[in-house]
């Protein structure tokens, strides 16, 4: 169950062009989320920024009773949050949303990340403890590379892309990928980004015979569920229903979401 | 003066609450969203997601684009269709005190009417009729937007029902007092409003509207001065209740509301923000009765004084 909370923030880091780490310190969210979830924090205090910004959980300390999101600054509302200060409070609801389905019959794993939709893999990896574990996360360019130590030590081999080369591989990650369904193999595969590197990581699991689990972005209004914003397709091409990204999802099985707008 | 001789209770058309709080219809989903956060007895009512006479899967998104003090949406009225609603979501709203008010929008004057006879049947506590959701193509606001419109689907919706009636009006019309006359002529027995103001927002880099239904209905803070202003016309012209919305987020809010002639207020967009605003207006409004000796939220309706 999820909670309005008021909480510490720890440390807030500025780790890349406009890209921000910020620890809060939360014994619920650290005892309750799990990879995938999602913290809706109110950005500011007053009514400019009205709606909470959806935020991934990056990492977890279950010792220390914190966690970590990661955010780039998109707007106003991610621009007050990267003003914050160590010491003050932040208003948050969480833990939110399904998270990644995670089961000890997945020996050999990947994670599919694209920009900064590779937060929630880094907790996901960390959490898959047995596993076999490949990484695979593209940027833009190296100005927008980040946390591949962490990535490095959470998984058992890391590949990295950029769109100009500036850093790893020149293309789109998706293509390393490709490289390792044919020679590796893999139980499940993990994505998240954006939707053309989603539809298709999708493609080629789904041609491969790999299950494939897929974290979606959309507008979000409350993020509980109530407001009925965030629609995404669920069922098939030609029988589908509008869900929900904050509440029936935003991880979703591959084959059950429709990803054609 | 002690809390206990305060008297928050009010009677619309019949429709009795225990306090004057209602959470609006598309901020508060069946209620159940909100369950988790605050105890649904200490609400008056829950106006239930817009209901339509069949499942509906709204618009395509993005439905929602935050703009200054405000938000606008356009969800298109997605909800399971009233049968659903009958049979799934009534029996858990049953388990609270909290009163039932099933909003209802169409395409047709049928289509109201059908509705209205089968949830007129069903363990609810009042019809609310939406001709004033500007998110749809078809039917709704085109009934709300002229006196002659309200006029002929309140009367036609108030032969089928059974339960006491609230229209709510559209703010996007020149004169809302004659749309409010016409509806209380009709036969209802109640007025809410304001429901959205239809706007729109452009994402200047895409050169084009950020919601995929190009236009949506603004709510929030922003639209609060003209929303209280509404409801004083309103108030002024008609002898009927009237319920007041729009940018309610606390006590004081929902006072200003009642000072313009409001018998109770629906809390909207901050419900998004904060879930369980309802519960603090409620302790807001308590806390203003208590602060000016007040026993009852009567002493404070339409008590406005102007200038």
């Amino acid at each position: 169950m999820s909670r309005v909370l008021n909480e510490r923030i720890e440390s807030i880091e500025k780790i890349a062009k406009s890209i921000y780490r910020m620890t809060v310190k939360s014994e619920y969210i650290s005892a309750n989320a799990r990879p995938g979830q999602f913290a809706n924090v109110k950005c500011s205090e007053g009514i400019n920024a009205l709606l909470r910004r959806p935020i991934s959980i990056c990492d977890v300390d279950k010792d220390r009773g914190t966690f970590d999101i990661v955010f780039q600054i998109k707007g106003i509302g991610t621009e007050y949050l990267s003003q914050k200060r160590v010491g003050s409070e932040v208003d948050l609801i969480g833990p939110l949303g399904s998270p990644f389905h995670i089961s000890e019959e997945y020996k050999r794993i990947a994670v599919v990340g694209g920009g900064i939709g590779i937060f929630p893999l880094l907790y996901l990896l960390k959490e898959m403890k047995e596993a076999d574990k490949s990484a695979f996360l593209g940027f833009r360019s190296s100005d927008y590379v980040v946390m591949t130590e962490e990535f490095e030590s959470a998984s058992d081999r890391l590949s990295i892309s950029t769109d100009d080369g500036s850093m790893g591989y020149k293309g789109i990650i998706t293509d390393l990928l490709a490289e390792d369904i044919a020679d590796r193999g893999f139980d499940i595969i993990y994505t998240c980004g954006p939707m053309p590197m989603i539809r298709k990581v999708k493609d080629m699991a789904q041609k491969a015979g790999i299950k494939c689990q897929v974290s979606l972005e959309q507008r979000m209004g409350c993020g509980i569920g109530a407001c009925l914003v965030c629609a995404c397709k669920t069922g098939k091409p030609d029988n589908w229903e509008y869900s929900h990204v904050c509440k029936d999802g935003p991880v979703f099985w591959s084959d059950e979401v429709v990803l054609d707008d | 003066m002690t809390e206990k001789n305060i008297d928050l209770s009010v009677d619309i058309a019949g429709l009795k609450l225990e306090n004057p709080v209602i959470g609006a219809s598309g901020t508060f989903g069946f209620g159940r969203e909100f369950a988790d956060y605050m105890d649904l007895n200490r609400i008056g009512g829950i106006s239930v997601k817009g209901l339509t006479l069949e499942k509906r899967q709204g618009n395509k998104p993005p439905r929602i684009a935050e703009t200054p003090a405000g938000i606008l949406n356009s969800v298109g009225l997605q909800n399971p269709g009233v049968k659903a609603f009958i049979e799934n979501e009534i029996p858990f709203l049953r388990k609270f005190s909290t009163k039932i008010i099933a909003n209802i929008a169409g395409n047709t004057i049928e289509d109201y009417c059908s509705m209205a006879e089968q949830l007129s049947d069903a363990d609810i506590d009042a019809i609310e009729l939406n001709v004033s959701c500007p998110n749809v193509k078809k039917g709704c606001v085109a009934f709300g937007n002229s006196t002659a419109g309200i006029s002929e689907i309140t009367g036609k919706v108030k032969k089928y029902c059974k339960k006491p009636l609230i229209v709510k009006l559209t703010p996007n019309v020149t004169d809302v007092k004659e749309i409010a006359v016409a509806a209380e002529d009709a036969g209802a027995d109640a007025i809410s409003l304001i429901n959205t103001i239809l706007g729109m927002a452009i994402d200047i880099h895409r050169k084009r509207p950020i919601l995929a239904n190009n236009v949506g209905g603004l709510s929030g803070p922003a639209v609060k001065p003209i929303a209280v202003r509404m409801v004083y016309e309103v108030a002024s012209v008609v002898k009927i209740p009237v319920i007041g919305m729009g940018g309610i987020s606390s006590g004081e809010d929902a006072v200003e509301f009642m000072l313009a002639g409001a018998s109770a207020v629906m809390v909207g967009t901050a419900n998004f923000i904060n879930p369980t605003a309802c519960v603090d207006v409620v302790e807001g409004i308590k806390n203003y009765l208590k602060m000016y000796n007040h026993s009852s939220v009567y002493e404070i309706i339409g008590k406005l004084q102007l200038n």
